[in-house]
């Protein structure tokens, strides 16, 4: 039994306003635990949570691990290198058979939009989406609007540029659709070649100038930029997208007032940030790190909380 | 009902050694009457775009298969695309296929590779091939990428009286993309293919069928930018004709939203302004012909990761009835259809045109217009199962066909 009116959590386009409200309320508890000498409780005991990375990944998978033992859940990872996958299982098989060994929870990383939907109409287990290919990073959203709330007292209102690549960006997307249902006003800046097609449909602003962005909001999500985006011809070189994209003190000196620095990480320290910016005190990446274990807490027990093996035990 | 010999009446139909006789004086008394009150009795409908799969995917489908899937939907005839494992390169395969398909009263005509291995170098021995009876060459699956290949095949088969089919696709535009571009592929974060990669090439065909005065035929018209320039090249006079396909006129891009890999096709479902304009260019007949790009696959290749499943749909059982339910007459009239779905695509072939007429040959779909269904992927012949209008509620069903002599009819 879900805590939500949802089983998974896939998108936060199927999420509604109030959904987004009690996850991001429900974290703030959970990091009052983060907080405590014993940092663990026995709400999710009996629960057993597969980590399904089946695409690289440290930050996330950690950060789903860590809030799955303070939570007291089994949690066992299975990742693609050296996994069934690589000899030509089906994602459907593997999924089938990790199931069949009875798990509860399958939280998963996969190359490809849409698995986790895929897994989610033939598996009984509750499937939390930890990144989808360029489709949702659910968890991801979910602790920067924590962030920015923290920081700012309210998302209603707010402006929030997201800078970089938004074609190739699960983050992006995420982040578009949780903080436009939250009343933030969302800025999209990067090249045109790296703004997807349509996206204006979101009621999103788009700009090509890193400098105007800056002036307009009160807190900037950089986003990763990758080198394979230069090979597939979308922009011409590191140095030029650094140039004119990347953000710089320099560059930050502009803002009217102090700019809130987001980035889900890892950075490229030099490309799309510099590091007088990353480690400077407008700058709230690390919480962001504290905070993903928050909200990843807060979806396991939202989601899985009300398990009836678990029922008897309490918060 | 044959509109082109404006016999449109309720009559009786004597068929004797597979020749038509229409309102006989006298049923003879040794003849088997099958009372047909309620039903349409058209010409044999006929698919233009078919995957028989066979060789190589006889798991998905086979000859036998795919003819039964066509009889069970109405078709009496079909073309069927040569990108089969080998392809249909030579007269060898062509005339294998031929001789497989020749036993099933359904009349199957080859549409041949124009280029050797489908790899758009080498022109196929074409005129070998037409004698054995090919009327059309296509790298189906994928375009022609060199227009000087695309310009010597249409310009050679030309001299034969036969065209070219194109897969009309701007490679570098629509690389590694999974459904169309636009809102919803950046709603799902799937990688898109942009309208203009059809059109784009379209266009090339058009220049080049103005330049060498050689037909071309492009095929499941998917794009609004493709149906207009379409409409201009035939306002112009030249030979261009073009298909569109059931799922293009009735589902948008939307429908992938689910991840549902029935609803991923080559091209794609497009958005609501491209099924607009192809339901108006078929509307107006500037695309011509209405047929299925009838493409098995099986169940394992369909239940995959959205982005990894292979392109296509069946359509072979579900056509006719969609036609009766949804475009008949809101898009276009019985006749219409008619003249779209039975006469069109042979005339593109240069093939007979069946008739209802006394003396022609029995060719014959029989559809209960009024009968109510609902699509049930089990039930199909065909060894596929892969359609998006599995569950769909239709009004109108084939309920059986005549061809070569030979009489399939069911719940009647």
């Amino acid at each position: 039994m879900s805590l939500l009116p949802h089983k998974h959590l896939l998108s936060l386009a199927d999420y509604s306003e109030q959904d987004i409200a009690i996850l991001l309320d429900t974290a703030e508890r959970m990091k009052e635990i983060l907080d405590r000498p014993v940092k663990k409780v026995p709400t999710l005991r009996g629960v057993t949570v597969v980590n399904l990375f089946m695409e690289p990944s440290t930050r996330t998978r950690i950060s789903f691990e860590l809030a799955e033992k303070r939570l007291s859940a089994d949690t066992l990872n299975f990742s693609a290198s050296g996994s069934s996958l690589s000899k030509g299982e089906t994602l459907l098989d593997t999924a089938l058979n990790i199931e069949a060994m009875k798990i509860d929870v399958v939280v998963m990383r996969h190359k490809s939009p849409g698995s986790p939907h895929f897994l989610a109409r033939h598996l009984d287990a509750i499937i939390i989406n930890a990144g989808d290919g360029c489709h949702e990073h659910p968890t991801q959203a979910l602790l920067d609007m924590l962030t920015l709330r923290q920081k700012f007292g309210t998302l209603k209102g707010l402006h929030v540029g997201l800078v970089g690549d938004i074609s190739h960006s699960r983050v992006a997307l995420s982040n578009i659709i949780g903080l436009s249902k939250m009343g933030a006003h969302v800025v999209l800046c990067g090249p045109t070649t790296l703004i997807p097609r349509g996206v204006e449909r979101f009621g999103v602003s788009i700009t090509h100038s890193l400098d105007e962005t800056i002036r307009t909001c009160d807190a900037l999500n950089i986003l990763r930029i990758q080198l394979e985006r230069q090979e597939a011809g979308l922009f011409p070189s590191l140095r030029e997208y650094q140039a004119y994209f990347g953000l710089t003190r320099r560059r930050l000196d502009q803002a009217k007032a102090p700019l809130t620095i987001l980035h889900p990480g890892p950075i490229n320290r030099g490309v799309e940030i510099t590091s007088d910016v990353a480690d400077s005190e407008h700058s709230v990446i690390l919480q962001q790190v504290t905070n993903g274990v928050a909200v990843r807490m807060a979806v396991l027990y939202l989601l899985a909380g009300a398990q009836p093996v678990a029922a008897e035990t309490k918060m | 009902m044959d509109p082109r010999g404006n016999l449109d009446r309720t009559i009786d139909l004597h068929i004797h050694d597979g020749v038509l006789t229409i309102a006989p004086p006298e049923i003879p008394k040794d003849a088997d009457v099958i009372r047909l009150n309620g039903h349409i009795v058209t010409p044999g409908w006929f698919d233009l775009h078919v995957h028989l799969r066979e060789p190589g995917r006889e798991v998905a489908e086979t000859i036998d298969s795919g003819c039964q899937a066509a009889m069970n939907g109405g078709f009496t005839g079909l073309a069927c695309m040569p990108n089969t494992d080998p392809p249909l390169d030579d007269a060898g395969r062509v005339q294998w296929v031929l001789d497989r398909a020749a036993p099933w009263p359904v009349d199957v005509h080859v549409i041949a590779a124009a280029t050797r291995g489908r790899e758009g170098k080498e022109l196929v021995e074409m005129s070998e091939l037409h004698d054995i009876g090919v009327q059309a060459f296509s790298d189906d699956g994928s375009a022609i990428r060199s227009t000087a290949v695309l310009r010597h095949a249409m310009e050679y088969a030309h001299m034969l009286g036969a065209r070219v089919f194109e897969h009309a696709e701007d490679a570098s535009l629509v690389h590694g993309g999974v459904m169309n571009e636009g809102e919803w592929s950046t709603r799902l974060g799937l990688p898109g293919m942009p309208t203009i990669g059809e059109a784009l090439d379209v266009l090339r065909c058009i220049l080049l069928a103005e330049y060498t005065d050689a037909p071309v035929h492009i095929c499941h018209v998917s794009a609004k930018e493709s149906v207009e320039w379409i409409r201009w090249a035939k306002g112009k006079g030249l030979a261009i004709t073009a298909e569109v396909t059931p799922h293009h006129l009735l589902l948008t891009d939307e429908f992938c939203k689910d991840f549902d890999t029935d609803y991923k096709m080559n091209p794609p479902l497009r958005s609501e302004a491209d099924r607009q304009a192809c339901r108006e260019g078929f509307r107006d007949g500037t695309l011509d012909t209405y047929c299925t790009d009838h493409a098995p696959h099986t169940w394992e290749a369909k239940m995959q990761e959205f982005d990894l499943a292979p392109f296509g749909i069946v359509g072979l059982e579900t056509a006719l009835g969609l036609a009766f339910t949804h475009l008949i007459p809101d898009v276009v009239s019985l006749e219409e259809m008619i003249s779209r779905a039975v006469y069109a695509p042979r005339e593109i072939l240069h093939i007979p045109v069946p008739r209802i007429a006394t003396g022609e040959p029995a060719d014959l779909t029989i559809i209960n217009p009024t009968a109510h269904w609902t699509v049930d992927p089990a039930a199909f012949k065909s060894k596929s199962r892969n359609t998006p209008f599995k569950g769909w509620s239709l009004t109108g069903q084939a309920r059986g066909i005549v061809s070569k002599g030979c009489a399939v009819i069911r719940d009647i």
